[in-house]
């Protein structure tokens, strides 16, 4: 009886906690300088918050930042708020968020795009780039007609030179003599926000025979893919699914699903399993992938579906590895 | 309607004016809030609270209000001379790299004593540098000022772009930034002191930078109204053909006038630099240098209404995200149009309620003053 009695009392303890838990349970999201509505990397993070909210009817708290200042007053001020776990949208707030993690270790912190920091408390995001950008580069060379695929990079770091050599090493696999020709807008941040540029690039890469342009490259890339529909070729769309901006000339998109990222953070914070350390989204956790819908699905033959899903088998059963530039700062090809 | 207005009594110009312009960019800021479906007087609650009450937001204030006070002096002080330095925003950003250099490269084998008065003042020699050669090409080459600082700011960002992105780039790491300035250089934090000496406040980003905007107030007010180069300074800008007249070599005047100008604008970066973000970042400027030049109209290029507008705009940044966090509906985009809206009518819009007033005044005072007939 006595231990019967034990029973119930630890088990309406328990009950108490976890519904205390709940309560306490309030989430937030720092959107970067772009705003939640950028049409690219922070409005993937608020679809996947949206997602969130959607599911389980949890508000988010959330802020945009308006300078470098904000990002560590606002990631400190949601705490102060009650905030129980802040996610941080892209590298430029890696030192904002180590310091209030550090300065905090009763509450969880998760990042996006960052893999450097050592906090117990913080749990970070990066994707595996190279490995979409290898499937959209077997498409790029089986698409072709030319034999000759063209690559536009945004600002020039490692980073970008990742999605790169990925999209070589798929290339060459398809298709081992197809030319691939790469060009990186700049190596200044505007290299991000240069359409006409990123124009430029492209037309002279058709120029030179490229019938498939693939580009990492932020808002230069709106150019890529304008230029390559005037020009009846093909481009590929990157981050988010890109498809709708030129039907019938976009080949496809590679995905990066920071809304995953950014569901999952919220998710595991809300069931109190939420592991720290770095998180490293491929084709096998579904992080990154490519595109397939209306838009595309003329361009998409069966060959090229089955290449490429052959290929993103092989990749999550560790068959076929997919150089990682960051590793060593090279591209084997 | 009378074709000449009478002059508006000083003490309507320095403090009636600016409340009833405030009063009316904050009523139409509240007819905004309503529009949207908030209560505007919660949302003033909520902005003073956010500004002055919440634990560390005096701070932010004040640390936004240094910004302020140093662009703010920056323009005012070219104002004087009648020349409209725009460049303050380029000025800062580039005495940013001036204090960057020294604390990054020399700092990590100086003492502070050392150290940080040598950042200091090569942020003061860079921006002044970045003033002094609009200055020059205005005196020497009648290249308009407006133009050239204008020009000055694209090519200060043009050049802090490419050596944060390249030879300065801190490695290991994807943004365009230094490596992590040497503490030796580093501006103390003033919640941390009063914490030494016992009294426990928010951290906040507020740093000694605020007592140098404060000691830079004073040495304003002695360099305009009590030394010989400041009589010169407000004689060229009052007159340049009578101070010709009189002797004084105007040209070099307005070139050292504008390196003061820029001297000042590169000390807000001691603020960012030294004081908070521990590297030199892209933007860091992020707009203080242009609201500087409202700050400066609305404080009357005088040091006591320079602070007070400062006050009042660090009280607008803060105060405007904190607005943002207790209200789903007010975005940053709206504070921003609330911002606007306050710039607009106590800078832009500075004079449109002058000429009104005065006839009105004229009219309420004239018959105390006859009396004295």
């Amino acid at each position: 009886m006595k231990s019967l009695v034990k029973f119930f009392a630890a088990a309406t303890a328990m009950a108490v906690a976890t519904v205390a838990q709940a309560a306490d349970f309030k989430p937030a999201v720092i959107y970067d300088m772009g705003g939640k509505f950028d049409k690219s990397f922070n409005e993937g993070v608020y679809n996947g918050i949206k997602r969130f909210t959607d599911e389980t009817g949890v508000e988010v708290m959330e802020f945009e930042v308006t300078n470098e200042t904000q990002r560590e007053q606002a990631m400190q001020r949601m705490v102060q708020r009650g905030a129980t776990v802040v996610l941080g949208v892209g590298f430029a707030q890696a030192d904002a968020i180590s310091k209030v993690a550090s300065e905090n270790p009763d509450k969880l912190f998760s990042i996006i795009d960052v893999n450097w920091l050592d906090h117990p408390n913080l749990r970070q995001y990066a994707f595996k780039e190279h490995e979409g950008s290898y499937l959209v580069g077997i498409a790029a060379a089986m698409a072709s007609k030319t034999g000759t695929v063209g690559f536009v990079g945004g600002m020039d770091i490692p980073l970008i030179r990742a999605f790169a050599c990925g999209y070589v090493q798929g290339a060459k696999s398809a298709n081992a003599d197809v030319n691939v020709i790469q060009n990186m807008t700049g190596t200044t941040p505007s290299a991000w926000n240069d359409p006409a540029k990123g124009g430029e690039l492209t037309r002279a890469q058709i120029d030179r025979g490229a019938d498939v342009v693939y580009q990492a490259a932020g808002g230069t890339g709106v150019g890529v893919i304008s230029a390559a529909a005037d020009a009846g070729k093909m481009s590929i769309g990157v981050d988010s699914n890109q498809n709708h901006m030129a039907p019938g000339s976009v080949l496809t998109s590679m995905l990066k699903r920071v809304d995953v990222a950014a569901y999952q953070t919220m998710k595991d914070a809300m069931s109190g399993d939420f592991e720290t350390g770095v998180r490293n989204l491929g084709l096998a956790e579904e992080g990154v992938g490519w595109a397939l819908d209306e838009h595309n699905a003329a361009l998409i033959t069966d060959e090229m579906k089955a290449a490429m899903d052959a290929a993103s088998a092989a990749i999550v059963a560790g068959e076929v590895s997919v150089h990682d530039y960051r590793s060593d700062n090279n591209c084997p090809m | 309607m009378s074709a000449v207005t009478p002059p508006l009594p000083r003490w309507a110009d320095v403090f009636l004016l600016p409340i009833i312009n405030l009063s009316i960019a904050l009523i139409i800021c509240g007819v905004i809030i309503f529009a949207i479906g908030e209560n505007p007087w919660t949302a003033l609650i909520v902005m003073l609270k956010g500004a002055f009450v919440f634990p560390g937001s005096l701070g932010y204030t004040l640390y936004y209000t240094t910004n302020f006070i140093f662009t703010g002096l920056a323009v005012a002080v070219a104002f004087h001379a009648m020349m409209f330095n725009i460049g303050g925003e380029g000025q800062a950003y580039v005495g940013g790299l001036g204090a960057g250099l020294v604390a990054v490269f020399l700092a990590p084998s100086l003492p502070l004593l050392i150290a940080l008065p040598l950042a200091i003042m090569m942020a003061a020699l860079f921006g002044a540098f970045w003033g002094l050669v609009p200055g020059y090409l205005q005196a020497k080459r009648g290249s308009h000022i407006v133009i050239t600082t204008i020009m000055f700011n694209f090519i200060a960002a043009s050049l802090m772009v490419w050596l944060l992105s390249g030879p300065l780039m801190a490695p290991g790491q994807m943004s365009s930034q230094t490596v992590r300035i040497a503490e030796s250089a580093e501006m103390a934090k003033i919640a941390s002191l009063l914490g030494y000496v016992g009294f426990k406040v928010a951290s906040s980003p507020l740093n000694l930078s605020f007592v140098l905007a404060i000691i830079a107030l004073f040495v304003f007010w002695v360099l305009i109204w009590k030394t010989k180069l400041g009589y010169e300074i407000r004689a060229v800008g009052q007159n340049p053909e009578a101070a010709h007249y009189a002797g004084i070599n105007v040209s070099r005047i307005i070139i050292i006038t504008l390196a003061i100008s820029g001297g000042i604008a590169g000390l807000m970066s001691v603020n960012e630099i030294l004081g908070v973000q521990h590297k030199v970042i892209l933007n860091f400027t992020a707009g203080f240098g242009f609201t500087g030049i409202a700050v400066s109209l609305m404080g009357r290029n005088h040091p006591i209404g320079i602070f007070l507008a400062s006050l009042l705009f660090g009280a607008l940044y803060q105060g405007g995200a904190e607005l943002d966090f207790e209200f789903r509906t007010i975005t940053r985009e709206v504070v921003l149009l609330i911002q606007g809206l306050i710039i607009l009518f106590c800078g832009a819009l500075v004079h449109m309620l002058n000429p009104p007033m005065a006839r009105l005044l004229a009219r309420l005072i004239k018959p105390k003053e006859l009396d004295h007939v």
